[in-house]
């Protein structure tokens, strides 16, 4: 087995208390003390998460827009400076080959941001499809590190580290500032449903800005959040982690990524027709979102039931909800199975029936 | 470093047993145990009356992490169980040897008790 790899905070992780596990190849902390208080944390005041295992890569060139908006089903000609797109890239038979954030630096210029699991199966699909196009791919997972503050006190705690207005910031915006002196790209977006920043920075500066922003969050009740957390956060804020409902074999269609697949954008995209078929088929599957109304997990695997008793599909995540108190999850099952009613697990020899629900699970205060 | 007191004995399944006279033991999960399973969730309890034989599966405790079995460290009959774990599983992390504690048992063979570790080898065994 190779050797994990670290992210530049991996000794402040250690010195944190952090509880360190094997994530996608990376010696990542799932928690501190507590995945439920750093959840809670989070939504009641602010959390710190370390994402630098996260993938980045410059796209650049006079074709840098038609590339990109060829690869992903949303549309990057909406994009102006300083916005940022969310949007999967799927494979010709709409497959999701990864979810990604795209954000425009100026015409020509563009940052991806990707999952740290696929840097390299997406890099090398990136350049493939970058075939007739005139733009260079550059892998810039290597100098950049990625710290998230999370949760409605986000924003006071990081304005007292810097001359920035962020205030100003919109959400899914981002521009460049000093944060505690260090140069940052300061981005208003993040994956646990709250408001909040990502600073994407040199990774040598990486210890001293967590420490910084750690002494800054004191007074405000921050706390350092691990994987475990995000997992937990995410989910109950509805969105999608690759691997669960999104996969090689799932499509944004079937995620109910509807709104992220622009058919009507000009020039086509990878896997637009398949998709367009699939939107079309009433025998599609859906991920859909539950709750049980009980406190025991049902884990991702679990098979769904429909009320006859028959596997209908299976379960892709499952976590207890800190803020609700019970299970919550998703699961992949055919459209008709949904229309026709009852859905259910079996747990240990008990039957709880999946109560479905658009997520999120609990009111968000992220702004717009 | 996790608390392992010596007033009580632990199996390797990581359950402890206190003895709680007239025959009678508590039961629960030790310091290191819910340590390493993180924020528990749910603790399945065995009902009053069942009859358990030592090493076999009498519960489920769950955490966010996974859903571990519990075995019993001796037979016996359960006489009551810690009705406020359904409320508070988190007791379970918080005070493992005292609030935090599952079941009671009636002891079926006394001698099955000293068979367990002490808190030495207990110690040992999860160092």
């Amino acid at each position: 087995m190779s050797e994990l790899q670290r992210t530049p905070l991996h000794a402040f992780h250690v010195a944190h208390g952090g509880r360190m596990v094997d994530f996608a190849g990376w010696d990542m902390p799932v928690q501190y003390q507590s995945i439920l208080e750093e959840h809670k944390a989070v939504r009641t005041t602010a959390g710190l998460f370390d994402v630098s295992h996260m993938g980045e890569a410059d796209v650049t060139g006079p074709g840098a827009e038609a590339f990109l908006n060829r690869l992903v089903t949303n549309d990057v000609s909406k994009l102006y400076p300083g916005r940022v797109l969310y949007s999967p890239m799927c494979r010709p038979d709409g497959g999701v080959v990864d979810d990604l954030l795209v954000y425009m630096h100026e015409p020509e210029r563009y940052f991806l941001v990707i999952n740290a699991s696929n840097i390299a199966k997406d890099l090398a699909w990136m350049r493939e499809q970058a075939a007739g196009f005139d733009v260079t791919i550059t892998d810039r997972s290597d100098d950049y590190a990625l710290l998230a503050v999370q949760g409605p006190k986000a924003e006071t705690i990081l304005q007292s580290l810097t001359g920035a207005k962020l205030g100003m910031l919109r959400y899914y915006h981002f521009g460049e500032g000093t944060v505690a002196g260090v140069h940052c790209y300061i981005s208003r977006t993040g994956y646990t449903g709250e408001d909040g920043f990502e600073l994407y920075h040199a990774t040598s500066d990486a210890p001293a800005l967590a420490e910084a922003i750690m002494q800054a969050g004191a007074a405000h009740g921050l706390q350092l959040a691990g994987l475990g957390a995000r997992d937990s956060l995410r989910l109950e804020a509805g969105y999608p982690l690759y691997g669960h409902e999104l996969n090689d074999d799932l499509s944004p269609i079937a995620a109910g990524l509807g709104w992220t697949v622009k058919f009507q954008k000009e020039g086509s995209f990878t896997g637009a027709e398949a998709l367009q078929a699939e939107k079309a088929d009433p025998a599609r599957r859906r991920v859909v979102f539950f709750r049980t109304g009980d406190r025991r997990i049902v884990r991702a695997g679990a098979e769904v039931l429909d009320a006859s008793g028959a596997v209908v599909g299976s379960v892709l995540s499952g976590t207890m909800s800190p803020m609700l108190g019970e299970a919550i999850g998703s699961a992949l099952v055919p459209a008709a199975a949904v229309e026709a009613g009852e859905l259910a697990v079996d747990l240990r020899g008990k039957k709880f029936v999946l109560q479905l629900v658009k997520p999120p699970f609990v009111e968000l205060k992220k702004s717009s | 470093m996790s608390n392992v007191p010596a007033d009580r004995r632990y199996a390797k399944s990581h359950e402890w047993v206190k003895d709680a006279g007239d025959g009678v033991v508590e039961v629960g999960i030790s310091d290191y145990a819910q340590s390493s399973l993180g924020d528990i969730t749910y603790v399945e309890l065995p009902a009053v009356g069942d009859t358990l034989e030592a090493g076999a599966v009498f519960g489920v405790v769950e955490s966010v992490k996974a859903a571990s079995d519990l075995y019993a460290p001796v037979s016996g009959e359960v006489v009551e169980v810690n009705e406020a774990l359904d409320g508070a599983p988190e007791l379970v992390n918080q005070e493992p040897y005292a609030g935090g504690w599952i079941m009671k048992v009636k002891v079926a063979d006394a001698a099955a008790i000293d068979a367990l570790l002490d808190s030495e080898a207990y110690t040992a065994e999860t160092a």
